[in-house]
């Protein structure tokens, strides 16, 4: 406990669970969307988009990626989520295939063109973001503390138009909502999301933040608001238990936040077996 | 009144048409089955009339005060469905989403409304209980609740009893005539030319040949005797 305190006497510790908590809340809440769409994979396959965008920024040497980065992934989002249902390439693979091209090409990109010393700690790194939520500055924290606020707003306006969308598309075009408007935003947030979830987990274990979450709370609960909030909570609980976890004991953030979020899914999907009675 | 005037619609995908020279019209309390073979266009043609696809050519008019969003929809139930956590409730307050506009939550009379509707449909008991955990008839009569929530006037239902087990089947068909019954047209796709038969006022028959006309017309025609023996020997 008292190693715990010192290390909360740090700032950048306080930074990194400032984030985490946003980060984590905000994946949690596109999450239940994003599993009931049959869109789990959305996070993996944007997170290599970003990952292949920021290898780009590296090259050009680019002092703030993320000038880079959030345009790139909100498009390839857009395009996913649009093309969904009429592309001649289907959803599953549509992602499959923009998520291994970027990680492909940003590898590349890095190799080529490199100018680090340590290539494979870069890219260990913006895998599996290591470090980086260690060495974030306060802009940084200020640029994802106002982007994740904006997006728990515009969650909570829009929730029960997401809610409608995401139930039943065909009825709530045909009644005259905007589908196509609504289906935009939600891939505007979730790009939003992953490109600030990458300074946490880094690009492969975002789909986990995304997806656990949103399982654990639905293997319990069985109304959209119910399973929404639990999977904020949850999010944010094993989110900080992991972090605590790794500055504690020395383990990579990332993969421990996504450890955690396996043992609690584990646990949820234990209460639900008993609470389900079958 | 008409509420829905079809004029010459062609229908199809990538110009190529299933469907050509379709003319029709739905007047206030009507209830109209359409039928056809599998692969007739059937689920094309309500698409088009629920504006989710466009016709290549010809033209859909709604006239006496309906527009086009006041269309209540009884879609096939998707895979999506099937597992989604949503309470009754939720999923028939969003039968209000089109009406909402930009305005982010539901107010008091549409709270009452839909309170009405799951009455009306005897699922006001289970407004709580979860979607998935419901019988396929209990499903049914959620979406039911929800499309009324959409409408009072005009409802569209894309093979309504598929699935279901002849009980729950006959207790549907009451429930829809009831509607009809209470003012609220009816326009559903259907396999069941016996029941369409039975239940309806008038009928779109899309295939090769097309009929519209009362039902009486229908029993009558060539069309409708070669469909109606077919069909009969099938069951």
């Amino acid at each position: 406990m008292d190693i715990l305190i010192s290390y909360l006497s740090y700032s950048f510790v306080r930074y990194a669970l400032i984030v985490g908590v946003l980060i984590s809340l905000c994946s949690a809440l596109l999450g239940v969307t994003l599993v009931l769409k049959r869109f789990s994979f959305i996070g993996d396959g944007l997170s290599h988009v970003a990952f292949g965008a920021m290898a780009i920024a590296a090259v050009l040497n680019l002092s703030n990626n993320m000038i880079v980065v959030l345009p790139v992934t909100v498009l390839s989002a857009i395009l996913l989520l649009r093309t969904g249902q009429n592309a001649k390439i289907k959803g599953d693979a549509a992602i499959a295939m923009i998520s291994v091209g970027a990680l492909a090409f940003g590898y590349l990109i890095m190799n080529i063109f490199s100018t680090s010393s340590n290539l494979t700690g870069d890219v260990c790194s913006t895998l599996f973001g290591s470090m980086s939520i260690l060495t974030l500055t306060p802009n940084e924290v200020l640029i994802c503390a106002i982007l994740s606020v904006i997006v728990i707003i515009v969650f909570i306006l829009f929730y029960n138009k997401i809610f409608a969308v995401t139930f039943d598309e065909n009825f709530a075009k045909a009644t005259g909502t905007r589908a196509d408007l609504y289906n935009l935003l939600i891939a505007v947030i979730i790009a939003v999301i992953i490109v600030l979830a990458m300074n946490l987990v880094g690009s492969l274990l975002i789909s986990a933040l995304v997806i656990f979450p949103a399982l654990s709370a639905m293997r319990i609960f069985r109304n959209f608001k119910q399973v929404t909030i639990f999977s904020a909570v949850l999010s944010v609980v094993s989110s900080l238990a992991g972090m605590l976890i790794s500055i504690l004991t020395g383990t990579p953030v990332g993969s421990t936040i996504v450890a955690v979020d396996v043992v609690v899914f584990g646990v949820c999907w234990l209460i639900g077996l008993i609470k389900g009675g079958n | 009144m008409a509420q829905l005037i079809v004029e010459d619609l062609a229908l199809g995908y990538e110009s190529q048409a299933i469907i050509e020279g379709l003319n029709f019209t739905v007047n206030k309390g009507d209830y109209l089955c359409i039928v056809g073979e599998n692969g007739s266009g059937k689920t094309t043609l309500m698409k088009t009339l629920l504006n989710l696809r466009s016709p290549i050519s010809g033209k859909i008019t709604t006239g006496d005060d309906i527009k086009r969003n006041e269309i209540g929809y009884l879609p096939q139930q998707t895979v999506v469905q099937k597992d989604f956590p949503a309470s009754v409730r939720e999923i028939v307050m969003s039968g209000f989403q089109g009406q909402c506009g930009m305005r982010p939550f539901y107010n008091k009379k549409e709270k009452k409304i839909a309170e009405e509707n799951m009455e009306r449909m005897g699922i006001a008991d289970l407004a709580k209980r979860c979607y998935r955990d419901l019988s396929g008839g209990q499903q049914q009569r959620v979406l039911l609740a929800r499309a009324l929530c959409a409408t009072r006037k005009i409802l569209l239902l894309d093979e309504p009893v598929s699935g279901l087990d002849p009980k729950v089947t006959t207790e549907m068909y009451n429930l829809i005539s009831e509607l009809n019954s209470e003012g609220i047209t009816i326009i559903m796709i259907s396999h069941d030319i016996a029941a369409a038969v039975r239940y309806s006022s008038h009928i779109l028959h899309i295939g090769d040949k097309v009929f519209f006309g009362t039902r009486d017309e229908y029993v009558a025609s060539d069309i409708g005797k070669v469909f109606l023996m077919q069909q009969g020997g099938e069951n």
